[in-house]
């Protein structure tokens, strides 16, 4: 593979490239029959993946049978044009596979995130606080216990969250709206909802340490 | 302080957190070091961090591994 820029590459050497990687590029970088049996190989590899990705993902989907195989079909697809787009791009940090198989599996998860809106279970501003208890808390026969602590993250809410932080934690939380599908809606992107969510998360806790409620310690790491 | 413990761990953040954008451009680095057994979690903390805590992220990274070791197979 041809760095960019020469100079830069004289300072940065790229990792030499497997010999199976080599091969990738320097085929799909190519032209006539070798470029076309390499992009063939390299579809029907991309389609065996979105086919399992699917698969695998079919309890959030909601969905089986001929309209599954479409979205792998498009997942497919829309993965070797980004392939072939960016694969200047591939410095053979991993083999070429990994890399082009992620393609894929975030065209799935985008068009997972999408499918979302075409049949949600709850509207997204809803707030209904017993779904808490019923994610985090105690068992429900044990109602008052479930009471303090719908309670006290509703108030930790009302008074620490800006407005977007309490609204993409009422989706997610007690809505169970997934991060893509919400990051859609809001025409934002996943970073930035994960962003959103993780500033709520952390005041959140502090909040309910400092009543008492949790641990007072600011981080874990496992 | 029981039931309060699935919160807790829900609420709990890893300054390590690199986020999703980060996370996602390494990903394929990861996941072959992963699939190699190549102490990925401590080269990359950050990217481990990030994975234990998003949902969305952690969904690609299991679909790619499964890809990477469906295809070794």
């Amino acid at each position: 593979m041809t760095p960019a820029d020469p100079a830069i590459a004289a300072i940065f050497p790229l990792p030499r490239l497997d010999p199976d990687s080599d091969h990738w590029v320097r085929t799909l970088s190519g032209t006539g029959t070798e470029r076309e049996e390499a992009l063939a190989h390299l579809h029907e590899l991309l389609l065996k993946i979105a086919k399992g990705e699917t698969r695998r993902r079919g309890g959030q989907l909601r969905v089986s049978g001929p309209e599954l195989d479409d979205l792998a079909y498009q997942a497919a697809a829309d993965a070797l044009l980004a392939i072939l787009r960016k694969l200047g791009q591939f410095r053979g940090e991993s083999r070429f596979t990994t890399w082009a198989y992620k393609f894929v599996i975030f065209e799935v998860s985008a068009k997972v995130g999408r499918h979302f809106w075409r049949n949600p279970a709850v509207p997204m501003d809803t707030e209904d606080w017993d779904r808490l208890a019923d994610r985090f808390g105690p068992e429900p026969d044990r109602e008052a216990e479930r009471r303090d602590l719908a309670g006290a993250v509703r108030r930790a809410v009302d008074e620490h969250l800006t407005q977007r932080q309490r609204k993409v934690f009422v989706a997610i939380v007690l809505n169970g709206v997934p991060l893509d599908a919400l990051a859609i809606e809001l025409g934002s992107t996943r970073n930035a909802i994960y962003k959103t969510m993780f500033d709520a998360r952390r005041k959140l806790r502090a909040a309910l340490a400092a009543n008492g409620y949790l641990d007072d310690e600011t981080s874990r790491h496992s | 302080m029981n039931g309060w413990s699935a919160l807790d761990d829900f609420l709990r953040t890893d300054p390590r957190d690199v986020g999703c954008a980060e996370a996602m451009e390494l990903l394929h680095v990861y996941v072959d070091l992963v699939a190699a057994d190549a102490s990925a979690a401590e080269r990359y903390p950050g990217i481990a961090a990030h994975l234990r805590a998003c949902g969305p992220c952690g969904e690609d990274f299991a679909g790619l591994l499964a890809a990477v070791r469906g295809s070794a197979e």
